[in-house]
């Protein structure tokens, strides 16, 4: 169970950091996904992994897993919610005014005398 | 439990929502209930600076749980401090955006300003490690709104780069505060000073590693060099207003820098001079690249971009020293520097309504030309550390702090070479608009080229509409940015007039800071009578 885990965990952020090096805005936002996929499994293993035992502590339990992590997951799973579909309008919008999806910004940021969407190549 | 501290989180909490949901469409009285809440603020900003300057550290427990099982805000006077400056710069900046019309080119300005005051304030006074979290996604996400005010290519292409740095950055941070409660088994701030303080040496090395990586979460929300590419871009294309607003959310990232490492890591303990070490090489690269990045941009919203990212280095330089002196001229020097840089933002922003962009070049004279050169030359010389100005202060300070450490040599050629190179890429900037535009002579800029491949003539023609500034002609009270902007100026005149207040107060912070007893102890004890 540590090595499944553990690797799931490895894979996604592995997964994760390849994709949000990507140019394109999609990948961009995908990589995202699976980074916070990641942590959030990470964050379960932070309270010690316990099988089959209630979140709950009372006197004379015999066994029991930390409820924390859990609450701590729904937390980041709703803001991560929340965050990507902030950054799905961006690029959405992005995309709309720009005409392309590239995450890089263009050379008219920053010299004067180009027009917007030369790329500079 | 004094229930005024929990005000600067609910204060902007209610009006932001009651903004959205009964005046959407009346932007008269947005702005009224806007500014009076930034106001309202302000005025709990103060009482809460009256009541921590006694030394005590009061805590607001959420429902009146124990620490450390409900969440707890702290007030100390850091976090005091740090409201009422955020509500004075909010204050300001938004009697500017209201001047400049910036604040109805789009939709929910006075709205997403409310929640991102909110998530500052909540992030200044929270301590609890995982609530800090929530508020600097409260801030972000107000932030990403803000950011991309007014819309067009450019801006939305910042705010796609803005978004997924930040977003890698709130992963990163869950991970450290993950590994933090995993070794320490709790979230709450006084709390895990205290286990960390009675951790044996022998079992720290995954502690260090969540050190490290809340760290870089820091620097990346501050800026520092390699984490301070996001800046740039993000900070030229917001509305001016905007950008000057986030002079305050770098300074967020060191506030948490300072409060993690006074409090829950402070140097004698198990990282050592970890972070020290790692904190001033890149403090000193930040401050070099910033400096280098106003002498080397083409663009005033980048050159502010800069001189906001070299002020960051200059900052953490002396919070790197982790003396209590070093601190009390970084806590002088960041008020300094907040207010210096809301203001060049603004400038910059007043030059572009005049100009018609923000391209640095040869242009027509400008309307109020030698209003608009002063309020520049002031902020600049403020900005750059020269006197008469608190800038001067401040790196005085720094200076002194930094006179008798090992690095001293290094820190002091690095931080006055540096002032030399901001010297001169301000004043070359500043006399290429203000001053040489008189040599331009000819008719107006024509409307739009016939072939833009061939620009026409000695000033090339602006392409199309600029969406990165807001048209003089647009503003319904030109003379409420210009007092605005003002407003940001006498902040700074404030803090050169009563500079010796003004340090004895940063003194009795850094103080307070360094002996993080009395913060824990008012945390964890005295807690009678609650659940």
């Amino acid at each position: 169970m540590e090595f499944l885990l553990s690797s799931a965990i490895g894979v996604l952020t592995a997964a994760g950091v390849y994709l949000v090096l990507r140019l394109r805005t999609f990948a961009v936002v995908l990589g995202t996904t699976m980074l916070s996929y990641a942590i959030n499994v990470f964050l379960f293993s932070t309270g010690r992994l316990v099988v089959d035992a209630p979140p709950v502590l009372r006197y004379g339990a015999e066994t029991y897993t930390d409820p924390l992590p859990q609450a701590l997951v729904l937390t980041a799973i709703v803001i991560s919610f929340g965050m990507t579909a902030v950054v799905v309008l961006m690029a959405l919008g992005a995309f709309l005014e720009g005409g392309d999806d590239r995450v890089d910004m263009p050379r008219a940021d920053r010299l004067p005398d180009h027009r917007a969407g030369d790329d500079g190549a | 439990m004094n229930h005024l501290l929990i005000a600067p989180v609910v204060l902007p909490a209610v009006i932001g929502p009651l903004i959205i949901m009964w005046m959407r469409n009346d932007l008269l009285l947005q702005r009224v209930f806007s500014i009076v809440g930034t106001a309202l603020l302000a005025v709990v900003g103060i009482y809460l600076n009256w009541i921590a300057a006694s030394g005590e550290v009061f805590v607001y427990r959420l429902g009146n749980w124990a620490a450390p099982f409900g969440i707890v805000l702290v007030l100390d006077r850091l976090a005091a401090m740090m409201v009422l400056l955020t509500a004075v710069l909010a204050l300001a900046v938004q009697l500017y955006a209201v001047g400049s019309g910036w604040d109805r080119k789009g939709w929910h300005f006075h709205a997403l300003w409310q929640f991102q005051l909110m998530g500052i304030c909540g992030a200044f006074l929270t301590g609890d490690a995982f609530n800090l979290f929530v508020f600097f996604e409260v801030l972000l996400i107000a932030s990403y709104g803000l950011m991309i005010h007014g819309g067009g290519e450019m801006r939305l292409r910042a705010g796609v780069q803005y978004i997924a740095y930040n977003l890698a950055g709130s992963t990163l941070f869950l991970a450290g505060l993950g590994v933090l409660y995993s070794v320490t088994g709790t979230l709450n701030m006084a709390d895990m000073a205290m286990r960390v303080a009675q951790m044996p040496a022998e079992d720290t090395a995954l502690l260090r590693a969540g050190a490290v990586l809340t760290m870089l979460v820091f620097a990346i929300k501050a800026a520092l060099v390699p984490l301070h590419f996001w800046l740039p871009s993000t900070y030229a294309n917001a509305p001016g207003p905007v950008a000057a607003l986030f002079a305050i959310m770098t300074k967020v990232g060191v506030y948490a820098i300072i409060r993690f490492y006074t409090l829950i890591f402070p140097q004698d303990a198990v990282t050592e001079t970890l972070l020290g070490d790692l904190l001033l090489p890149a403090a000193l690269l930040t401050l070099a690249l910033g400096q280098v990045g106003i002498l080397g941009t083409r663009h005033l919203g980048r050159l502010a971009s800069y001189a906001a990212i070299g002020s960051i280095g200059t900052l953490v330089i002396a919070v790197a020293q982790y003396t209590p002196q070093a601190t009390s001229a970084a806590i002088y020097y960041l008020i300094h520097s907040t207010l210096a840089t809301g203001a060049l933002f603004l400038v910059v922003d007043l030059i572009g309504a005049r100009r018609g962009d923000l391209w640095l070049r040869l242009d027509r004279v400008m309307p109020g030309n030698g209003m608009i050169a002063a309020l520049y030359f002031i902020t600049a010389i403020a900005l750059v550390g020269m006197p008469p100005f608190s800038g001067f202060v401040g790196k005085l300070l720094v200076l002194q702090a930094t006179a008798d450490v090992s690095w001293s040599v290094t820190i002091w050629s690095v931080i006055l070479i540096t002032s030399l190179i901001a010297i001169y890429g301000l004043s070359r900037a500043g006399s290429l608009v203000f001053w040489k535009c008189y040599e331009v002579e000819g008719p107006d800029r024509p409307e739009a080229p016939k072939d833009p491949a061939a620009p026409s003539g000695p000033i090339p023609p602006r392409l199309e509409p600029d969406e990165q500034i807001q048209d003089l002609g647009d503003a319904p009270a030109n003379w409420l940015a210009l007092t605005a902007t003002g407003l940001l100026l006498a902040g700074i005149v404030a803090m050169t007039v009563l500079a010796g207040p003004a340090v004895r107060m940063a003194e009795a912070t850094a103080q307070q800071l360094h002996d993080p007893a009395v913060y824990i102890g008012s945390v964890l004890q005295g807690q009678e009578g609650t659940k």
